[in-house]
C-alpha cells in the first residue's frame, strides 16, 4: 500500500456518547483509523468495547440516541458521512459501503424471494429494468459459490442453510460494487466447516475485486487468517494498532497479549491452565479514571491510573496506547524516554 | 486396572416425530441421536464436538435425564436411569450448565436463592446450612459473598455463568454435563471458565460430559473426545491422539478448518468442505458423510460403517478402516 495514495475510509477522532440518566455514556471514545484502498482492516474487541459503533457509525445506522461530538468525521473518499444528508448517505449505503451481519436470517426479509431482495437493491441504485437485475443477481449467486442458483432465485430466506443465507448477504452487498464492505462477525453464527467456506470466499472475491473490507469480529483465528491490519479496542478506544504480523508477533499492550494468549492452542500440548486477563470489562458508566484496562492489568504502575495513555507509535512499528508497553524482548519495558520522541502520527 | 465407568451410555438413540401420516399416525422421524455410546469414568473429562444439529446436545440432555432415549440405555453407576423412579434423585449426581447464562437463570431470583434452590428440592440442611453452603459455592466460583442478595440481571455473562457452575456444584454432583458453557462468552472470560471448570474438577473429582462446537475449548478441558456428525459418534479417541492422527476425513476437515490466530500459516493446505450438513430428517444413505467427504468410495453410498477400534487410544466409523472394503 503506498503511503501517498489517500485512504478510502478515514475516521477522524470519532466520539459518540448517549446521555443517560446516570450520565454519559461514550461508546466509541475518540477513534481515529483508515482503510486503505483492497486492505483488509480487522477491528477486534469484547463486546461492549465500541466496534460495532464504530461501524455502524460509518454507515449512518446508530440508533438515534447515540450523538455524534462535533469533533468526529469520517471521509470516505472526499465526502465527509456525519455531515451528509440522508438522502445522499442513501446513495452510498449500499451502493459504495455495504454491509453484512452476523446474523443473516434477520438481515433478509422473509416473505420474500432472495432474487428479489437482491434485485431491488440494483433497481434501486443502478437505475436499470427489474428483469435486468434478476439476471445480475443470478450471476452474483453464482459467483459467491450457491449450487443450482436459478432456483434459489425463487426461494425464501427460511429454505435456506445459514450458510447459503450468509453467501446470499454477500451477494446482496456487492451486487452494487461497492468499494468498502463492512463485515461485522460475518461467521461468528456458522459451524466451523461452514465458517471456512465463508471465509474462503470473501479472500477470494477481496482478490478479485481489489474491495476493501472492514472486519469485525472477536475471534483471533479469523483476524490472522484474513486482515491485513489489526486495530484493537477495549472501553471504546483503540488500545494498539498494527499489521497482522506485529500484532501476533510482537503484541506491544498488555490487554492485546491478554487475548492472544487466552486461546487454548489447537496443536501442541495443552497448558494446564490457560492464561486469563483477570476482573470483568468496567462498566462505561465507571470507567477508572486514567487508563481505561488499569483495573485488570498485571503492569499497571501509579501513573496508569492517574493519566490515561494516549495511541502513540512505538519503534517497533505498531501505535499503542500503554504506558508500559511490551518491547521487542518480552518484558514490559518502561517507555516513557522512548515516548518522548516520537510523533503523533495524525 | 479396570475401573467401573460412572455413567455408560450404551447405543442410546432419540428420534423426533415429524409430521404424521393417516390417523395421526407418526411415520417420519428426525433422527437426532442415532446409536451413540460412550463411557465416562470417575475424574475425567470427555468432550463431544460437532457441528449445529450433529444431536451433541440432545445427547447431553439425555444423559441428565432431561429427556428420555428412543432406544438404548443410559446406566449409572451401573444402574439403569430409567429405573430411577424420581427423575429427582438423579440431580443429586448429575448436574448441568447451560449454554445462555441470560436464560438459564432465573431473573426473579436472588443469586442466592439460585444456588439453593438444588439444596431445598433435595431437603439439604437447615435455612442456616444452607446459607453457608450457598457462600462457600459462591466462594469456590470466584463471587462474593454479598453476590447472593443480587439478582441475575446485575451481573455480566461471565459471572452469570459462574452463578449457573455454582448452581450446579450445589449438591456436589459426581458428574456435570457442560453443555457449550462457554461459547456465549467473550474470550478473556472463557479463559477464566475454563480454568475454574478444571480447577473444582481437580478439587472434587468430579466428570465432565463436556459438549462445544469450539474445538480449542474442548481441546483444552477433555482427556477423550468425541466426534459427532449427524447422531452419530464418527471418531472417538484420547485427546492427543484425536490432534496428533486424526483419522476420520471429517475430524480431519473439522480441524482443518478452525481458524489458527497466526498469520504464519496463513497458506496452510486446507481441507474445505463443499456444501452443507445434509437434514437429519433426511440424512443420506450408507455414510452419512460421503456427501460431503472428499475421499468417498462407491461402497460409501450403500454401506454404513461401524465405530471400530483403529489403535489403542481411537475408534473410527470409516469405510478406509474397515476389512469390509477390498483393497
Amino acid at each position: 500500500m503506498s503511503s501517498k495514495e489517500s485512504p478510502l475510509l478515514e475516521v477522524k477522532n470519532l466520539e459518540t456518547f448517549i446521555s443517560t440518566p446516570k450520565g454519559e455514556i461514550k461508546p466509541v471514545n475518540n477513534v481515529s483509523f483508515s482503510i486503505n484502498k483492497g486492505e483488509i482492516v480487522a477491528l477486534v474487541g469484547e463486546s461492549g468495547s465500541g466496534k460495532s459503533v464504530s461501524s455502524l457509525s460509518i454507515m449512518g445506522l446508530n440508533a438515534s440516541a447515540i450523538q455524534y461530538k462535533p469533533e468526529s468525521s469520517i471521509y470516505f473518499k472526499d465526502k465527509d458521512l456525519l455531515r451528509l444528508e440522508e438522502k445522499e448517505m442513501r446513495k452510498i449505503r449500499g451502493n459504495e459501503i455495504a454491509m453484512i451481519f452476523q446474523d443473516p436470517m434477520f438481515s433478509l426479509n422473509p416473505v420474500h424471494t432472495i432474487g428479489k431482495q437482491i434485485a431491488e437493491s440494483i433497481v434501486l441504485h443502478k437505475k436499470v429494468k427489474y428483469k435486468e437485475a434478476l439476471e445480475t443477481a443470478l450471476d452474483l449467486l453464482n459467483k459467491v459459490g450457491i449450487p443450482d442458483a436459478k432456483r434459489r432465485l425463487n426461494d425464501y430466506p427460511h429454505q435456506l442453510s445459514g450458510g447459503m443465507r450468509q453467501r446470499v448477504m454477500i451477494a446482496m452487498a456487492l451486487a452494487c460494487d461497492p468499494q468498502l464492505l463492512i463485515a461485522d462477525e460475518p461467521t461468528t453464527a456458522l459451524d466451523v466447516t461452514i465458517q471456512a467456506q465463508i471465509l474462503n470466499l470473501l479472500r477470494k472475491l477481496q482478490k478479485e475485486t481489489g474491495i476493501s473490507i472492514l472486519l469485525i469480529t472477536h475471534d483471533l483465528g479469523v483476524v490472522a487468517e484474513m486482515a491485513d491490519r489489526v486495530l484493537v479496542m477495549y472501553c471504546g478506544k483503540i488500545v494498539e494498532e498494527g499489521t497482522v504480523a506485529d500484532i501476533f508477533e510482537n503484541p506491544l499492550h498488555p490487554y492485546t497479549k491478554g487475548l492472544m494468549s487466552s486461546v487454548p492452542e489447537l496443536y501442541g500440548p495443552s497448558k494446564e491452565k490457560l492464561d486469563t486477563i483477570p476482573g470483568i470489562v468496567p462498566n462505561p458508566l465507571e470507567l477508572p479514571t486514567g487508563c481505561n484496562f488499569v483495573t485488570r492489568c498485571s503492569y499497571a504502575t501509579k501513573k496508569c491510573s492517574q493519566t490515561a495513555p494516549t495511541l502513540l507509535q512505538h519503534p517497533s512499528g505498531n501505535r499503542v496506547s500503554c504506558w508500559n508497553p511490551f518491547g521487542k524482548e518480552g518484558g514490559s519495558a518502561h517507555y516513557e524516554t522512548a515516548a518522548t520522541s516520537i510523533n503523533y502520527r495524525h | 486396572m479396570k475401573q467401573q465407568p460412572l455413567v455408560s451410555i450404551i447405543d442410546i438413540k432419540k428420534y423426533f416425530p415429524v409430521g404424521s401420516g393417516l390417523f395421526g399416525k407418526k411415520n417420519h422421524f428426525v433422527k437426532a441421536v442415532d446409536g451413540v455410546s460412550i463411557d465416562i469414568y470417575p475424574g475425567e473429562t470427555v468432550g463431544l464436538v460437532g457441528e449445529s444439529g450433529c444431536g451433541k446436545s440432545t445427547t447431553g440432555r439425555m444423559v441428565v435425564g432431561l429427556t428420555d432415549p428412543t432406544g438404548g440405555e443410559i446406566y449409572f453407576e451401573g444402574k439403569k436411569l430409567s429405573e430411577y423412579r424420581a427423575k429427582k434423585s438423579l440431580g443429586k449426581n448429575l448436574q448441568m450448565i447451560f449454554q445462555d447464562p441470560y436464560s438459564s437463570l432465573n431473573p426473579r431470583m436472588t443469586v442466592a436463592d439460585i444456588i439453593a434452590e438444588p439444596l431445598v428440592l433435595h431437603k439439604v440442611g437447615n435455612a442456616k446450612d444452607r446459607r453457608k453452603r450457598v457462600d462457600e459455592l459462591l466462594e469456590r466460583v470466584g463471587l462474593d459473598s454479598y453476590h447472593g442478595s443480587r439478582y441475575p440481571i446485575e451481573f455480566s455473562g461471565g459471572q452469570r455463568q459462574r452463578i449457573g457452575i455454582a448452581r450446579a456444584l450445589a449438591l456436589q454432583p459426581k458428574l456435570i454435563v457442560c453443555d457449550e458453557p462457554v461459547s456465549a462468552l467473550d474470550v478473556s472470560i472463557q479463559a477464566q471458565i475454563l480454568n475454574l471448570l478444571k480447577e473444582i474438577q481437580k478439587d472434587m473429582g468430579l466428570s465432565y460430559l463436556f459438549i462445544a462446537h469450539g474445538i480449542q475449548a474442548v481441546k483444552h478441558i477433555s482427556d477423550k473426545i468425541a466426534v459427532m456428525y449427524l447422531g452419530k459418534i464418527i471418531e472417538f479417541a484420547d485427546k492427543e491422539e484425536l490432534f496428533a492422527n486424526p483419522r476420520h476425513p471429517y475430524t480431519k476437515a473439522l480441524l482443518s478448518a478452525v481458524p489458527l490466530p497466526n498469520p504464519k500459516m496463513r497458506d496452510r493446505e486446507r481441507i474445505i468442505l463443499q456444501g452443507d450438513l445434509p437434514s437429519p430428517a433426511n440424512p443420506p444413505a450408507g455414510c452419512s458423510f460421503h456427501t460431503r467427504c472428499p475421499v468417498a468410495m462407491e461402497q460409501c453410498r450403500s454401506i454404513d460403517p461401524n465405530l471400530l477400534s483403529t489403535s489403542e487410544q481411537s475408534l473410527t466409523a470409516c469405510l478406509l478402516f474397515e476389512d469390509r472394503v477390498a483393497n
